[in-house]
């Protein structure tokens, strides 16, 4: 094991980090229009995600400083070359944290409403163009010789990373649906549970479709478990979900993001970032990364940091772990 | 050049949008510190004035730092966005505290603020002020990080060059985060930060106070917001002093331009206004200038009689050490903007710091400016020194509006500072090691950042406006009145033993 490939798989755990937690909230954001009937019920889902989305989201920039540490080609091919979706998906963040701290600092109807469709459509975006940027990132896009994307905006929006991108959607709406029907009390509970069944099914039938275009194309023997273990997982939470079984029907959507980040990192290794015009030309793990020396001081950050972080912030969740419902929602005034 | 390159754009961009993300943090460092400072005063005292004060400042601290969350993300991305190259040849060195950024200060903030705004009825009184420090400690490491980053751009060291890759790898960690230029801009950036969350509060509780209102919780905000633009202010002058020092030995050229120096000159003088032939063909001489004699020699080395060296000589030396191995037409940055920069940075700082002094004269000895603001129960610690008369009610009148207009000179000293140092970097975007123009993104054409330039104008603009008036709002509004719950935390985590299932909750979206 290199230095590098050992970064390889600590940037494969943030980005499986980020996905995991701000996947669920990007997705009761998409769920304040599929879910909520209501302002009142709009409000219980976004205070559901109010305390922690924040820290949810630093998994995105310790993803992408910890890209840029290790792996700085990697870090400038991929920011430089997809430069119109990324800065999509940055408006989209901009606004989104915004629309959560402001949307309940007036209490206009119009203003209000305003955030709220905002929240809405910042959520959705970024879930879809995530999908997009890592289809792309494993099937692999022009990369010159000189390491730099070389294709067009088009050469982004193909069939399979366009499939991509209603995988992370749907992916992170079922996962979102799941953890509303874990943190809510009250008459949503059980339409969140309902709504997830359908989202599951529609997830897996997705997943399994993409994950096997993956394997077709660029996947070994470990990305095809990583694929089975995903599309069960799905499968399962499906199951335990209309069993009732809320905790466990998140903890397996949970898995099933993780394996499915898991099984496209797999796809990808010992890639970072595929050549479709000259496979001499593609990036790697080796040929991106940094000198062993910044990586030893990453690893010794990421090994003393990470385990803190977890505990804290696993803190927060422990201490708003209490179901929220219309009725614990005070007045707007 | 032409107007409209890649290269310009990208400057133009990251300029303009690290100007606005930095109009966030100072007021993000300091008011978390206050904030945190005034709720352990009620834990302590108990009294009520301080959660008071807590909840308002809170609220003002909220709606500021969401901004500055979020234009920081653009931050991060831009390096690999608009300046690949860059990001390719230092990114060993410049990645690294960058990703300590992150993993080490932003999940600090973001998490403890998340527990700061939500925990009222959760966390007991001792545990949530404790929150409010750590998201003050998140601010700080986070400022100590990006600031070590950009002292490796102005002096970069711990490193060498791979003649291989030609890219700059990094040597020594320990001295990219203690060198004196990363200290000596740590601190200088931080100081002044409290000096703008200083007179920030002082400028708001003028507001109030010229009126009349919230008269308790205003006066001990006034006080806080005084004696830190003087304390800060103070600090910000000496540490401003000693990063210029640092500078003259390390970027001579930046600091020439920055007097509009172009001749070397022993004893050198400080120059308070000029105007010069700076223009294209940059004959060099000032054709108006108003000079302090020998103030810049001591501003330089502590005395009033060694030479400084200046610009046109400053640029032979560059020219004979790095002429003819990269590409660079002209070492010299430009001179108007590195000259006024560095006025406007120091004038406006400094005459914040001056109204801050004065404020603490007017106030000394628990005087308050007219007699109505008197009241006994003042437990604010006595600082004046000296004695004196009252002021009148027309001087009071006065002292109250110029404070509010003080409000903004530091954000406005701020903005000046880093454009003067980043400005008076150039030509280089990594010293002596990287021409700016080596740094943009090959793969990046101009429509692309043409457009992320006119989305960022745009949705910055608007953010500005909604973020202004919010303030507004909530200045006007003063500080909240207490509920029972407000003034009953719970005493254990997670809640009241006797909570109530269908209790609303404190804090809601």
């Amino acid at each position: 094991m290199e230095l590098h490939d050992i970064w390889f798989a600590v940037i494969a755990v943030l980005w499986t980090g980020y996905f995991f937690l701000e996947g669920f909230d990007f997705g009761v954001g998409v769920l304040t229009r599929l879910l909520a009937r209501d302002r009142g019920e709009r409000r219980v889902l976004i205070n559901t995600i109010g305390p922690v989305w924040d820290g949810n989201e630093v998994w995105l920039l310790t993803a992408a400083g910890g890209t840029f540490a290790a792996f700085p080609d990697w870090y400038a091919t991929l920011f430089s070359g997809f430069y119109l979706p990324l800065l999509a998906v940055l408006v989209c963040l901009i606004v989104r944290g915004v629309a959560f701290e402001y949307r309940a600092k007036r209490t206009e109807d119009a203003w209000q409403d305003r955030w709220e469709k905002a929240l809405f459509v910042t959520s959705l975006l970024p879930a879809f163009l995530w999908g997009v940027v890592f289809a792309n990132i494993v099937r692999g896009v022009p990369v010159d010789g000189r390491k730099n994307y070389a294709g067009g905006l088009g050469d982004l929006f193909g069939p399979y990373a366009l499939l991509g991108g209603l995988v992370t959607l749907t992916l992170f709406t079922f996962h979102g649906a799941l953890f509303t029907a874990l943190k809510t009390t009250g008459d949503i509970r059980p339409r969140a549970r309902r709504l997830a069944v359908a989202l599951g099914l529609a997830c897996a039938a997705l997943t399994a479709l993409f994950l096997a275009w993956t394997q077709a194309h660029s996947g070994d023997v470990w990305s095809l478990g990583a694929s089975v273990i995903a599309v069960a997982a799905l499968l399962g939470a499906v199951a335990v979900d209309a069993a009732g079984r809320e905790g466990w029907a998140f903890a397996l959507s949970g898995a099933a993001v993780a394996a499915t980040v898991a099984a496209l990192f797999l796809a990808l290794f010992p890639d970072v970032m595929p050549s479709s015009l000259d496979p001499r030309w593609s990036l790697t793990a080796e040929n991106a990364a940094s000198s062993p020396y910044t990586l030893r001081i990453m690893t010794w950050c990421a090994a003393l940091a990470t385990p803190v972080v977890m505990l804290y912030q696993g803190w927060t969740y422990w201490v708003f772990r209490k179901r929220i419902g219309t009725r614990h929602i005070a007045e707007n005034h | 050049m032409t107007a409209l390159a890649p290269e310009t754009l990208a400057r133009w961009q990251f300029g303009v949008t690290t100007v606005y993300h930095f109009l966030f943090v100072p007021l993000t460092i300091a008011l978390s510190s206050f904030v945190a400072g005034l709720e352990t005063a009620w834990v302590r005292t108990g009294k009520e004035k301080y959660l008071r004060a807590a909840k308002f400042w809170g609220k003002l601290f909220l709606i500021n730092i969401a901004m500055g969350v979020v234009t920081g993300i653009l931050q991060e991305f831009q390096f690999g966005m608009n300046w690949s190259d860059y990001s390719r040849l230092v990114g060993d060195v410049f990645g690294a505290p960058l990703a300590f950024e992150a993993l080490i200060a932003f999940f600090f903030e973001s998490t403890f603020i998340g527990l700061w705004i939500f925990g009222w009825d959760k966390l007991p009184k001792r545990i949530h002020a404790a929150c409010m420090w750590m998201v003050a400690a998140g601010t700080v490491l986070s400022a100590y990080f990006i600031l070590a980053a950009n002292s490796w751009m102005q002096h970069p060291v711990g490193y060498r060059m791979d003649p291989g890759s030609g890219r700059a790898e990094l040597t020594d960690f320990i001295r990219v985060l203690t060198q004196n230029t990363a200290l000596a801009q740590f601190a200088h950036t931080l100081v002044a930060a409290f000096l703008t969350g200083g007179a920030f509060m002082a400028g708001i509780a003028a507001y109030h106070l010229r009126r009349r209102r919230h008269v308790p919780v205003m006066r001990a905000s006034l006080r806080l917001g005084l004696v830190t633009m003087v304390v800060a202010g103070l600090l910000t002058a000496v540490s401003g002093d000693r990063l210029g020092k640092i500078m003259y030995d390390q970027q001579p050229m930046k600091m020439a331009a920055a007097e509009a120096l172009w001749e070397t000159k022993g004893p050198a003088p400080f120059s308070l206004f000029a105007y010069g032939d700076v223009g294209p063909p940059k004959t060099g001489h000032n054709k108006v200038a108003v000079e302090i004699p020998g103030l810049l020699s001591f501003l330089a080395h502590d005395d009033f009689s060694t030479a400084v060296p200046g610009i046109k000589d400053t640029e032979a030396a560059l020219r004979d050490k790095y002429g003819g191995k990269l590409d660079i037409a002209d070492y010299r940055p430009n001179i108007p903007v590195a000259y006024w920069s560095f006025r406007w940075m120091i004038g406006f700082g400094m005459s914040s710091f001056a109204l801050g002094a004065a404020g603490l004269y007017l106030t000394r000895r628990r005087l308050w400016l007219a007699p109505d603001l008197r009241t006994t129960d003042d437990e604010v610690p006595r600082l004046a020194l000296t004695r004196g008369r009252e002021a009148g009610p027309s001087l009071s009148g006065w002292y109250w509006r110029l404070t509010l207009l003080t409000m903004a000179f530091p954000l406005i000293a701020n903005s000046w500072g880093w454009i003067f140092t980043e400005t008076g970097r150039q030509p280089w975007v990594v010293y002596g090691v990287l021409p700016t123009s080596a740094g943009v993104s090959p793969s990046v054409g101009q429509g692309e950042v043409v457009t992320s330039m006119s989305v960022f104008i745009a949705l910055y603009a608007v953010l500005a406006v909604i973020e202004i008036k919010l303030l507004a709002k909530y200045v006007k509004a003063g500080p909240p009145e207490l509920t029972d719950a407000d003034l009953d935390p719970p005493t254990r985590i997670g809640g009241h033993d006797r909570d109530d299932p269908d209790r609303p909750m404190a804090f809601s979206y």
